[in-house]
């Protein structure tokens, strides 16, 4: 009894340490007073000054307009290469893999420099683009990372079964075993799409002056002085990933129940 | 007889509002081979968890040579036990899971190097010192647990279904390799399983359980040829069970027919079940029989031949090593030896139990 | 020819954009202005300036780790005991804010430990001196562990719901008290969770340049820091190239350490 009492106040320290920062931002953004130190009252005045920041909402529009065409390409191009790869040699398909892990296991500044070197040599102009390509390239293992399993767990006596049973190789491929590796693909989706919200490393090394992501405007506008408006985004960043994570969560519990 | 080594009273178990076992009494002897029998569900394992210490029971005893052991945790408990799966520990060589529990009891080192090599050459693996136990088969796996439990020298050895996971063959000759250990070793074996052949080839004792309570306590022999309720009947072996009335004293109404049976005691124009095992309906000439019917199926299972015998409206499961091809007329005869009479369940509770079987 | 046609996409980005990058740092790093060959940008790191960021770097990321582990290893012991409709949620609780951006949950700590921040404030309210808590190494380590904490419960926890609860209760049969089973039971076959949990907490901290700006002040440098302001202000990509191999030396070594370990962890730990 004692024992899982003590667990329980381990837990809730753990909890509190982790959620009590955050908390404080909440309760930050409804603070009238631009000083911590006060309590000023209640205001949604930060919420509306953040609204009208045009320089915030273009870093959102980015962010978002990035994650989406990065998860969409690192997804293609990665599940194309799960097929490949798996269908390798034993010794090239362990050169790929090695490949592939490097973005993985590199320091994020490293693999940052490294897109950086590259574009200014090719003289790419810094901007969108860029960042795109450098969120594809690191997207891409994850994609892969998620996909693999389902691939090696496919059964190949099922794409031989479709064929037998009259359809083409390519149907039998968008019929049979797309859909067996479709729960992959979709994990995969997603984890490339938070990878690329979340950078902030490589988008620092790759994205030009002028164009920023959510990351790299918060990066400036926190070195200049924290602005309430910041605790306005924390908190509408916050309370929608949270919805959006119960949402996704939900229907595997009640399969659970 | 030998006395009570691990004695249950009143034990009762239930997880989330589920009884898993309802005011259970129990008690095993010393050097007996005990098995927990039954489907799953029925609580035998929850029963096996309770002695090793694994689970607490809500309410009741455990007495272990008289002394109670209900609050013991199971690493101070003087049994082991061989685990479903194995749960072999995969970080660390053959010799080293060996040593394990001799190596907590701080036993000297060459105690124990003595102890594994004995233990490997009981369960037939010498030379396996050094392997790696993913390297070995699934049987191979097993002894390894079985010598990693017994090393130990228990008093009692307990079993948690160790076969299931073997192939058929593989089964077989494991069941002769624990009798044999068992014997060698001198001491109590408590086994799991749901395997009814399992439990008719090893054990001293078989305790058939359903739904958290036990059905019969009895030896093989007893267990098969007198089973008490439907659902052990059932369980064991293959049986027709009809619905009768007990006219009189040795004397029972089956079908429409009267037979002579061997049992008393039931009074007079009650309704029973009656059971009957399939190698005990004899076929004859049909004017010979005490009802009349026709053979509807045939299957050759190679000892005997299977039939299904359409009589009186209820289709007798027979086998005979004579052969009565589909469609001949026969007669049923059984010898009145052959015939069990069983109460019909009485409560609601022990319904329910019958119909789930 | 399909097959030619189904690994060429990959092939070609990763060559484009993984092996060429990094081939360029290497070049970048072992060459001055004038494309000569030198060790100078590699040898860079033993000036005073530099070699002090990584020390300090080597020291606070090693104590993060050292930090996460501990605090990390009971708290996934625990979720992972708890019954199973519960511990799905309280898992996903320790994950949820490893999906806020990073730069805001720092930002949180930075109000939090600020001069005029919140933590001062409430020690001011009791009449306590306020303490000078923003800007220092500790800070820092605060930050880094607040942040990658995630990444050391996750792994570890998955590796825990791994170990088959029949081997525990094994242990125990065979005598084992709970802290021997710990130690000869759950920790060895927790190891492959620990490594990585190590690495991935351990790697982002030596080379954050992040964190340390906005809890170190501009007075502590790391040397993440170093690489990034030869590449933004200073613009020297050669010792800015230089010093990233140094670093990806010591990140190489670091996951040659933990391989090393757990090979041994898995063969004979008694």
């Amino acid at each position: 009894m004692i024992k899982t009492t003590a667990q329980k106040i381990y837990v809730a320290l753990i909890f509190i340490f982790l959620y009590a920062p955050i908390a404080t931002l909440m309760v930050l953004s409804f603070n009238a007073s631009r000083t911590r130190s006060k309590w000023g009252g209640f205001t949604l005045k930060w919420y509306a000054e953040l609204f009208e920041n045009e320089a915030i909402m273009e870093a959102l529009y980015n962010t978002l307009l990035i994650a989406l065409l990065s998860a969409i390409f690192a997804t293609l191009i990665g599940t194309i290469a799960c097929i490949s790869i798996h269908r390798m040699r034993r010794r090239t398909r362990a050169i790929m893999i090695g490949i592939t892990n490097i973005p993985m296991l590199n320091a994020e500044i490293v693999t940052g420099i490294s897109l950086m070197l590259l574009f200014l040599t090719l003289g790419v102009k810094f901007g969108i683009l860029t960042i795109l390509l450098s969120h594809i390239t690191f997207s891409i293992p994850y994609v892969i990372l998620s996909v693999m399993p389902r691939m090696k767990q496919l059964n190949p006596s099922v794409y031989e079964a479709a064929q037998d049973l009259g359809a083409s190789p390519a149907r039998a491929f968008f019929k049979v075993v797309l859909p067996e590796l479709m729960p992959g693909i979709s994990s995969g989706f997603l984890m490339a799409f938070t990878m690329s919200l979340d950078d902030f490393i490589i988008t620092h090394f790759t994205k030009g002056p002028g164009v920023d992501t959510l990351s790299t405007k918060i990066y400036t506008e926190v070195k200049k002085g924290i602005k309430p408006e910041m605790y306005a985004l924390s908190t509408i960043i916050f309370v929608t990933v949270l919805i959006l994570l119960i949402l996704i969560n939900r229907p595997q519990k009640k399969k659970q129940a | 007889m030998s006395t009570k080594l691990i004695d249950l009273q009143h034990i009762t178990k239930s997880y989330d509002s589920n009884v898993i076992l309802d005011d259970m009494n129990l008690y095993i002897r010393e050097n007996e081979f005990l098995t927990l029998l039954g489907p799953s569900g029925c609580g035998k394992t929850t029963t096996l968890r309770i002695i090793g210490g694994f689970e607490k029971p809500d309410s009741g005893v455990v007495l272990f040579d008289g002394k109670d052991i209900t609050n013991l945790p199971p690493n101070k408990r003087q049994l082991n036990t061989v685990f479903q799966k194995y749960a072999l520990f995969t970080h660390m060589t053959i010799a080293e899971n060996i040593a394990f529990g001799l190596k907590i009891k701080g036993k000297s080192k060459s105690y124990i190097q003595d102890k594994i090599k004995y233990a490997l050459k009981l369960v037939n693996l010498d030379g396996f010192e050094n392997r790696m136990p993913d390297s070995l088969s699934g049987g191979q796996q097993q002894r390894i647990a079985i010598a990693r439990a017994i090393v130990n020298e228990p008093k009692v050895l307990l079993l948690d279904e160790p076969l299931g996971a073997l192939d058929l063959k593989l089964r077989q000759d494991m069941q002769y390799e624990l009798i044999r250990l068992k014997n060698e070793l001198g001491i109590t074996f408590i086994y799991v399983t749901h395997d009814q052949e399992e439990a008719l080839t090893m054990s001293d004792t078989i305790v058939v359980m359903n739904q958290g309570y036990i059905q019969q306590i009895g030896t093989p022999e007893k267990i098969y040829n007198e089973p008490e309720n439907a659902f052990v009947a059932d369980f064991i072996g293959d049986s027709n069970i009809i619905d009768g009335i007990m006219v009189q004293d040795e004397l029972v109404e089956i079908l429409g027919a009267k037979f002579a049976c061997v049992d008393k005691g039931f009074g007079s124009n009650k309704p029973v079940d009656v059971v009957i095992r399939p190698e005990d309906v004899d076929l004859v000439k049909p004017e010979e029989g005490t009802i009349q019917g026709v053979v509807t199926h045939i299957i050759f299972k190679g000892v005997h031949y299977e039939m299904e015998v359409s009589a009186n409206g209820y289709d007798w499961l027979v086998q005979s090593t004579d052969m009565f091809p589909v469609g001949t007329k026969v007669g049923i005869k059984i010898d009145p030896f052959d015939i069990q009479i069983m109460n019909k369940p009485e409560s609601e509770d022990e319904e329910a139990i019958a119909i789930d079987a | 020819m399909r097959k030619k046609l189904l690994a060429a996409p990959y092939t070609v980005w990763s060559v484009a954009f993984i092996l060429i990058p990094l081939a360029m740092v290497f070049y970048y790093g072992l060459t001055d202005e004038t494309g000569a060959f030198t060790l100078e940008n590699i040898a860079a790191i033993a000036t005073a300036e530099h070699s002090k960021a990584l020390w300090l770097s080597l020291l606070l990321s090693l104590i993060s780790t050292i930090i996460c582990f501990f605090l990390a290893y009971p708290l996934a012991m625990i979720l992972c005991r708890m019954q199973v409709n519960q511990h799905k949620f309280i898992v996903f609780i320790f994950i949820l804010p490893m999906w806020m951006n990073f730069l805001l949950r720092t930002l949180a700590w930075q109000t939090l430990l600020e001069k005029s921040g919140v933590i001062n404030n409430i020690l001011s309210f009791f009449h306590l001196p306020t303490q000078n808590l923003i800007n220092t190494p500790g800070a820092i380590v605060l930050g880094m562990v607040y942040n990658f904490l995630p990444f050391m419960i996750l792994p570890i926890y998955n590796s825990l719901t791994k170990i088959d609860p029949n081997v525990i209760n094994a242990a125990h049969d065979l005598g084992a008290n709970n802290f021997q089973t710990l130690l000869k039971i759950i920790f060895p076959l927790s190891l492959p969770g620990v490594v990585s949990g190590i690495t991935m907490v351990f790697v982002p901290s030596l080379t954050t340049f992040a964190i340390s700006t906005m809890l170190g002040g501009s007075k502590i440098l790391l040397i993440g820091n170093v690489i990034e302001q030869e590449f933004t202000q200073a613009s020297n990509w050669h010792l800015g190239s230089g010093l990233s191999i140094v670093l990806m030396i010591f990140i190489i070594l670091n996951m040659v350490l933990n391989t090393a370990f757990d090979k041994e962890g898995e063969g004979n730990v008694i």
